[in-house]
């Protein structure tokens, strides 16, 4: 598997294949929303009902995990969830994902890593929020400033890690069967499902779900 | 029958006919193989955890999805010094910063 490609330049910034990539999942995204929320009606349709499904269950999982008190991070929630869902399997229809690229992980790491910060202050204020850094001992202090910064790059890493081992597996995979003599067309389907399926929208949950973790936990 | 210092000075007389980047290059190969064996730490505890999540589905039925929920958490947690080990291998391979 190649990094990605990269196809000019904009105001000295390289636009590369992950942004390119980005903005084409943006698209899709923006088209599904549409088409599930056109002509919205008391008496729901078949598009509307699955849209409120997919709100329904994303606010019953942030409830879950977070508490009632902190429903107003589910669209957000929602929003990132539905990203990396588009983005970790953007392998089956030949897009290389933009979540196998270290950039885009980071940057989604760090929007949960400055949630978290930004929101723990907010909620304990600034004494609180400071003596959090030196539980359950005061000489502990260092630990917990590395423990903080931790969570980013572990985020990031799981989930860039993730998507490009699958990606470098897939194109071995089919290095491999190029060579072989009879029709290889049905074995790559299984792999596939593994590799961006199952495992792409495990790892979509397992960010959004650590996100939620890591900010409530900063809350109360 | 050859000592230790004899088995040194063989090997560095065998590498020293080959091209240095040639050596790092088969080094680092090796490297990226040795590190995969971080792979064997999330395996054990992630077969752990879904041990545990079996037994705690065995044993409360009507809580099943509180519980797978709560296992994958805390396998995705558990595979990430696997994932370190992964990335460690992957820039001896393909961003090597010795060459």
């Amino acid at each position: 598997m190649e990094g990605p490609k990269i196809y000019g330049e904009l105001f000295g910034l390289p636009i590369t294949q992950t942004l390119v990539n980005t903005w084409i999942i943006m698209a899709m995204i923006l088209v599904v929303c549409a088409i599930l929320t056109k002509n919205m009606q008391k008496r729901p349709g078949k598009a509307q009902v699955i849209a409120e499904t997919i709100v329904t269950v994303m606010d019953g999982l942030v409830g879950q995990t977070m508490g009632k008190d902190k429903m107003k991070f589910a669209p957000w929630m929602l929003a990132l969830i539905m990203f990396l869902a588009f983005a970790n399997t953007s392998g089956i229809y030949g897009l290389r994902s933009p979540t196998a690229d270290l950039n885009c992980t980071v940057g989604l790491a760090l929007m949960t890593f400055f949630m978290t910060q930004f929101y723990g202050l907010k909620s304990k204020g600034l004494g609180g929020f400071l003596k959090g850094f030196l539980e359950p001992m005061p000489f502990l202090l260092p630990i917990n400033i590395i423990g903080e910064f931790a969570n980013p790059v572990s985020l990031s890493f799981r989930l860039f890690g993730n998507m490009l081992g699958g990606g470098i597996i897939m194109a071995l995979l089919y290095s491999a069967l190029a060579g072989l003599y009879f029709f290889p067309v049905l074995i790559p389907v299984p792999f596939h499902f593994y590799f961006d399926i199952f495992s792409g929208l495990l790892q979509s949950f397992i960010f959004t779900m650590l996100s939620m973790v890591f900010i409530s936990g900063a809350m109360d | 029958m050859i000592g230790d210092a004899n088995i040194v000075d063989f090997l560095l007389q065998f590498l020293g006919q080959f091209d240095g980047i040639d050596v790092i290059r088969a080094f680092s190969a090796i490297g990226a193989g040795t590190a995969m064996i971080a792979g064997v730490g999330p395996g054990i505890g992630q077969g752990f955890a879904a041990g545990k999540g079996a037994e705690a589905v065995g044993i409360r039925p009507g809580a099943q999805s509180d519980v797978i929920r709560t296992m994958l958490l805390g396998a995705a947690v558990a595979e990430t010094t696997g994932i370190y080990g992964l990335i460690v291998a992957l820039i001896l391979l393909f961003a090597n910063p010795f060459m």
